[in-house]
């Protein structure tokens, strides 16, 4: 039975970057699928909202995003400490692999969020307790990526990632208290975040769908990443010059 | 060696150092003074302004002159071998690296909390609120150096390091900064500064059981 099912076989690079290949186009096929129901949803199906007009519908992109930030975060903290405590290269890669996805989903539910707010708030940016958190939030995805690209040793590379990934998320309930509680005892909320009391279920269908698109978007975008990770990684190892020459 | 003989041998170590080494300590100093002395030439001479931004201004200059110091931490320590040595040696690094961040904030803290008050009646802060802004840094600038620790280890040998480890680390100061400014507001304006140095102790607390871990693990993957 050991001998048949070996846990630790996609924790090789080489068996991985079939499978992941095998994967990616399912994962892109549900994205787009999910995506065009979910805009279908929320562009044609959901009633206008009587106090925001037709302004809220950017809800169907800036919530999901928002989501999927945060999730992305966790997963790659996750990957990182399975990193550092099995030592599996593969770990490593996935979590280099998601950041660039959670930075990007964190600068669209930033951008989105202000061009929701203008209309709304009648500003860009207030320093609303969540905007605050999710650009902190957006730093902390930075510092992942500037601290992984200024090594130049892979393996340094991996651990100092995972460890700052760590401390990162240690730090981000902290984080998000700290931010909260200064932006109550600092100035009264001059805007409020709550909605109109009950969202109407068809909104948050369309809601939860276009976070199943964003969902298997992320995965879709990771395992291609991860697979370019692999490559390069891998370019002196036989099974890479191998697979090349038969595709040549 | 006993661990706090370690420990001990280690601070005067540090010490020495930065004695023969005055400059270094001077010019973390009066990198805090002039930044903190920036902001009425940025924003105007208004006193009523000024008294409301002081405590926030003094704690971000002290966030800028703890990160600038960080490199000093480990660095030079790399450079000539001490730090392998200080590895190889049978006391737990949890200890020495303990040892180290508390001579880092004697060093680049201490001062700037000495400072800070002739930086607060410059803004014109009140004598309650002076007192606060002392206890608050008092609580604060120790995190800032254990956390900060974090970083250096992490950035320890790469080029453009400096500019690198404010990347990592203003990010997770900010609680610091909310809490420590938090409480100086709360006394100026009345509302108590309890609550905030209270979260601030909390901090210390969690940061000083939990980073000296996570140095000792950053230093390991920086050194091997």
């Amino acid at each position: 039975m050991i001998n048949r099912f070996n846990k630790y076989r996609y924790a090789s690079p080489a068996t991985f970057y079939h499978f992941a290949g095998r994967l990616i186009p399912w994962f892109y096929g549900a994205a787009a699928l999910f995506c065009v129901a979910g805009l279908y949803i929320g562009l044609f199906l959901a009633p206008t909202d009587f106090q925001q007009s037709e302004a809220y519908r950017i809800i169907f992109i800036h919530v999901p995003a928002a989501w999927m930030s945060m999730f992305i975060y966790v997963v790659m903290a996750c990957w990182a400490a399975l990193g550092l405590a099995f030592n599996t290269r593969m770990s490593f890669m996935m979590a280099s692999a998601l950041a660039p996805t959670g930075a990007m989903l964190t600068f669209v539910s930033l951008w989105t969020g202000a061009l929701w707010g203008k209309p709304t708030w009648g500003a860009w940016w207030v320093w609303d307790a969540r905007l605050t958190s999710e650009l902190i939030l957006f730093f902390l995805y930075l510092g992942f990526m500037a601290l992984q690209s200024a090594i130049d040793d892979p393996r340094r590379a991996d651990r100092a990632g995972a460890l700052i990934a760590l401390v990162g998320v240690v730090n981000v309930p902290i984080i998000y208290f700290s931010v909260r509680w200064w932006n109550t005892l600092h100035q009264g909320a001059s805007v409020s975040m709550t909605k109109a009391p009950s969202m109407a279920s068809i909104m948050l269908v369309g809601m939860l769908v276009m976070a199943l698109a964003a969902w298997m978007y992320t995965i879709a975008a990771a395992l291609s990443r991860a697979r370019c990770i692999i490559l390069e990684r891998e370019r002196n190892a036989q099974w890479v010059a191998q697979m090349l020459e038969a595709d040549a | 060696m006993s661990t706090s003989q370690t420990v001990i041998v280690l601070l005067r170590r540090e010490l020495l150092l930065a004695m023969r080494r005055r400059g270094d300590v001077l010019t973390v100093l009066f990198f805090f003074v002039i930044v903190a002395s920036l902001f009425p030439l940025g924003v105007g001479p208004d006193p009523k302004l000024l008294r409301l931004m002081g405590g926030g201004v003094v704690w971000v200059s002290a966030l800028l002159a703890a990160m600038l110091s960080l490199g000093r931490m480990f660095a030079s320590d790399h450079a000539d071998g001490t730090l392998e040595q200080l590895v190889l040696t049978p006391t737990p690094p949890v200890v020495w690296i303990t040892g180290k961040i508390l001579a880092h904030w004697l060093v680049s803290g201490v001062p700037l909390i000495l400072v800070a008050p002739v930086l607060g009646v410059q803004f014109g802060l009140s004598g309650e609120a002076l007192g606060v802004l002392v206890f608050s840094l008092l609580l604060g600038t120790p995190v800032l150096s254990l956390i900060g620790a974090i970083g250096a280890a992490l950035t320890l040998g790469l080029r453009g390091g400096g500019v690198l480890v404010s990347l990592l680390v203003l990010p997770l100061y900010i609680p610091v900064l909310i809490f420590g400014a938090g409480a100086v507001d709360g006394a100026m304006s009345g509302l108590g500064a309890e609550a905030h140095l209270s979260l601030l102790g909390g901090i210390l607390i969690l940061a000083f059981m939990l980073t000296p871990w996570a140095v000792s693990a950053a230093l390991r993957i920086s050194i091997e």
